[in-house]
């Protein structure tokens, strides 16, 4: 595990759905299982693709973490 | 339930008062219509006329084709029915008698009184009218107004209108598959016991779930709070009762259920306190502004009374595409998320209507495909949308919301329709995923 800061970001800011899920989905395995990947999205369907993605993937979304909010979004990797 | 009857005599003689003429539309507007004659390559023979539909049109839950015995109605009435059912003179009392004749006839199908029944013109205008026109008798009952998360944006935006004019929504929230719990609608009627209206769906329009309406209406009834049931995806597809579900209002669109388009219809049973929210007009027991659509009122009648005679046939056969379409989806298409309850159990989902998402997909692009191929169906991704931002149906549901499609079925629905869209689905998906750079993902 480790202390909760991202270990790569995805700036997928200006870009469309589903371009931000997309580009998550190629990166996020660049970073160990266990490990936290953030997606920068102002795309408005982001926040409930991103949630839906992490469900069918199996993944963890940390809403609660810090710096998590608008715009960002922290995706533990779990498989 | 029988068919809707033209009152004894009004087929019978047409009055015609001068000459008639033979007469064309102005060129401008004739040039673009399209020639009318017998079925073209293109065109589908179905109930023996030509009917423009693409080889498969599946978006019957966004508008559906005008019923032939509609048509027929739409045509006698154009004829009988022009004059103005307020005035007492013959041609007056003849639209006046099909008028009456077509509100019994509705009435008769939703098990209301014909005093309770309005027609508006849309389904939009009479959910306006049910939410604002509640809300505004009971003012002094309280300022706020319950909303389904899941409701057709007629009502949301009622209720909006209703917000800006310094009352407060509430938002009920949704399960996965789109469904309101009861029991938030009793909590959120306990924390506010100011509330003047509550309004949830009888079944939603996007993904095809059965809402506990008479649940919530008997918790309302307790707690003295008159329900609003937006039944525009319902009435004229499956049995509808307005007695049974226990609400108080009830809205639903002509154009949904095989009338003509521009006809709403909005009940308002006896003892539900209702103010006219906009100026004063005494039309449609004073509820809906303007001179009434009679022709295509009693269009909306004879479909309703044919449908109620259909739908029992109907709902299996649909129910059988979709369930179809619903088990064959996750073999056809890789990451393909079913939405909502599936129209196995009437009580939880509708016959007709199939809801999806496609991963990495974007909606656009999906229905451009599917549209090349001659499938017409609709999509809640936010690209479809003219506000660039998802469907809120799908949002409240924690759903997949790009690579979304909404299947819907009709009468005319066939198993090539289905097969179709079976055989381009999967192409149509895999080329968006391809140019995305999404395959294999
Ligand atoms: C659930 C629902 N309510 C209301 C409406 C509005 O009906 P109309 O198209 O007649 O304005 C629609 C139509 O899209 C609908 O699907």
């Amino acid at each position: 595990m480790n202390d909760g800061s991202p270990a790569a970001v995805v700036d997928a800011r200006g870009r469309r759905c589903p371009i931000p899920i997309i580009e998550l989905a190629r990166r996020i395995g660049d970073v160990d299982v266990g490990e936290i990947i953030e997606l920068l999205a102002d795309d408005p369907a982001a926040a409930a693709d991103v949630a839906a993605w992490c469900r069918m993937r199996g993944h963890d979304l940390l809403t609660a973490a810090p710096g998590a909010g608008p715009g960002s979004y922290l995706v533990r990797r779990l498989g | 339930m029988g068919a809707f009857q033209l009152p004894a005599g009004v087929s019978a003689t047409r009055i015609v008062r001068g000459t008639p003429q033979a007469l064309s539309p102005p060129p401008r507007l004739a040039a673009r219509m399209p020639p009318r004659g017998p079925a073209t390559s293109g065109h589908l023979l179905r109930d023996g006329r030509s009917v423009t539909l693409v080889p498969a049109y599946l978006d019957h839950a966004s508008t559906t084709p005008l019923h032939p015995v509609a048509r027929e109605a739409l045509l006698a009435a154009l004829d009988d029915g022009w004059a103005d059912p307020a005035r007492l003179y013959r041609e007056g009392r003849r639209a006046r008698m099909l008028l009456d004749a077509a509100r019994e006839t509705v009435a008769g199908v939703l098990g209301a009184r014909t005093s309770e029944i309005s027609f508006t013109a849309s389904g939009t205008a009479a959910a306006h009218q049910a939410l604002l026109g509640t809300a505004a008798a009971r003012r002094r009952a309280g300022r706020v107004v319950v909303v389904s998360a899941v409701e057709h944006s007629s009502v949301l935006h009622a209720a909006q209108r209703h917000e800006r004019a310094g009352g407060e929504v509430v938002t009920i929230g949704v399960d996965g598959l789109g469904r309101a719990d009861p029991a938030a609608f009793e909590a959120a009627l306990d924390a506010h016991p100011g509330t003047a209206v509550a309004a949830l769906q009888h079944a939603n329009h996007e993904v095809g779930t059965v809402q506990p309406v008479a649940a919530v209406a008997r918790a309302l009834r307790r707690r003295g709070v008159p329900l609003l049931t937006d039944a525009a995806t319902t009435v004229g597809r499956v049995p509808v009762d307005l007695a049974a579900l226990g609400a108080d209002l009830l809205t639903a669109s002509a154009h949904k259920f095989g009338g003509p388009p521009g006809v709403g219809i909005l009940a308002v049973r006896t003892g539900t306190r209702w103010a006219n929210p906009l100026p004063a007009d005494e039309r449609e027991h004073g509820r809906v502004p303007g001179f009434p659509n009679v022709p295509a009122v009693v269009a909306t009648a004879a479909a309703l009374a044919v449908r109620a005679t259909e739908i029992d046939a109907e709902a299996p056969r649909l129910a059988g595409y979709t369930e179809r379409l619903r088990r064959r989806l996750p073999e056809l298409v890789e990451d393909v998320e079913l939405l909502g309850p599936g129209g196995a159990d009437p009580a939880v989902g509708l016959p007709h209507i199939v809801a999806f998402s496609c991963l990495y997909v974007a909606g656009e692009a999906l229905l451009d495909e599917l549209d090349r191929a001659g499938i017409a169906v609709s999509s809640g991704s936010s690209c479809t949308s003219d506000t660039l931002t998802p469907s809120h149906v799908l949002v409240a549901m924690g759903a997949l919301t790009h690579g979304n499609l909404r299947v819907s079925f009709g009468r005319d629905s066939t198993d090539a329709d289905l097969e179709a869209l079976l055989d381009a689905l999967p192409p149509a998906v895999r080329a968006v995923r391809e140019r995305a750079g999404a395959a294999g993902l």
